[in-house]
């Protein structure tokens, strides 16, 4: 697996590292398009080539790590369908990307998110599946849902539990505000702070340093410390399509989609 | 303790400096978004930096509806 350029994302092998880069304007958006390479990408993670070790997921974007889901697709394909189709719709979306980030999180390699900008809603769910975030001092954190009638679907919520006390939760779910890198890693989100610009390249030590350990311990010490909480996750895929149900989503996301904002559902 | 005049000049610099225009030419009761020509994501970047700056929280929600650097200075100032 040592290089594959898609259309919204490539990965290349060099040293065992693994850095897998998302590249889909304008802010690395999470569609149909990107979640079939993540898919490709992560039947290669599960059964990694002997001397990959790290695995590091970034962003070319600008803008930042990635903004979430892509929501202009998701009212586009959703909105023209009865409502039982719909529904199953979202529900297969969700089911499959909660499979890439689960496989992510178990992965028997280390994974490290190189953040920078913004990292809102599905963006900062694939980063919480990484084992460590290096986050560069300008990233911005946010769960967004709760303005649009939905909670975090791909997994943000059992993961940030795992990682996180419940009153900095509380606060970030229920008002949908971001914070800062600064924030982030004083309350223990993200590992380590970088200077603006230079998350990867710290990222990129870090894994160097990671790489000189055994393979087997490190693997066992991350299965010893990061339980996948793979029921919570299953009833977080529920909880959100009973959500989508709801005729206020829709609403919101007509609104969003016909919004010309770059970010249209902040703050 | 900043004067909230401190507080507004600083911004000003601060913006100016980041987005790369004369610092002379923001005044307090500019529209950033008009002025700046910025959208709302480089707005986040701006208010990232701003909190950087004076060490502080400013949740987004509290900006909400705040287009000028007069009343931007002034939720930070409450946050002083």
């Amino acid at each position: 697996m040592k290089l594959y350029r898609g259309k919204t994302l490539r990965w290349e092998v060099r040293e065992g590292i693994i850095e897998l880069t998302l590249d889909r304007a304008p802010a690395n958006e999470i569609g149909s398009e990107m979640l079939e390479e993540l898919e490709n990408f992560v039947e290669q993670l599960a059964a990694p080539s002997g001397d990959a070790h790290v695995c590091i997921v970034t962003s070319a974007r600008k803008a930042g790590f990635s903004a979430g889901a892509d929501l202009r697709e998701l009212y586009q394909r959703a909105a023209p369908l009865p409502e039982k189709e719909r529904l199953a719709g979202v529900r297969e979306f969700l089911e499959r990307i909660h499979r890439v980030l689960n496989t992510i999180d178990a992965a028997p390699l280390v994974t490290i998110a190189a953040v920078h900008g913004v990292c809102f809603g599905g963006g900062l769910e694939l980063a919480l599946a990484c084992d460590i975030i290096v986050a560069d001092k300008m990233a911005r954190f946010a769960f967004p849902e709760l303005r649009l009638g939905l909670v975090p679907g791909f997994g943000g919520v059992p993961r940030l539990k795992r990682d996180l006390g419940n009153a900095f939760i509380r606060d970030l779910l229920l008002t949908g505000r971001s914070v800062n890198a600064s924030r982030a890693h004083a309350i223990g989100l993200v590992a380590q702070l970088a200077g603006e610009g230079e998350a990867l390249r710290v990222a990129r030590s870090t894994a160097a340093q990671i790489a000189k350990f055994d393979t087997g311990t490190r693997f066992a010490a991350k299965k010893f410390i990061k339980p996948v909480p793979y029921e919570e996750l299953r009833r977080e895929i529920d909880l959100f399509c009973e959500l989508f149900a709801r005729p206020a989503v829709m609403a919101a996301l007509k609104k969003f989609v016909e919004s010309s904002d770059a970010m249209p559902y902040l703050p | 303790m900043r004067t909230l005049e401190q507080t507004t000049q600083e911004i000003l610099t601060l913006a100016a400096k980041h987005f790369g225009v004369p610092e002379g030419s923001l005044a307090p009761g500019d529209d950033f978004f008009k002025k700046l020509g910025i959208d709302s994501l480089q707005a986040l970047d701006l208010l990232s930096r701003v909190e950087n700056h004076f060490g502080i929280e400013l949740p987004d929600y509290e900006i909400q509806g705040v287009s000028d650097f007069q009343t931007l200075a002034q939720r930070i100032q409450s946050r002083l």
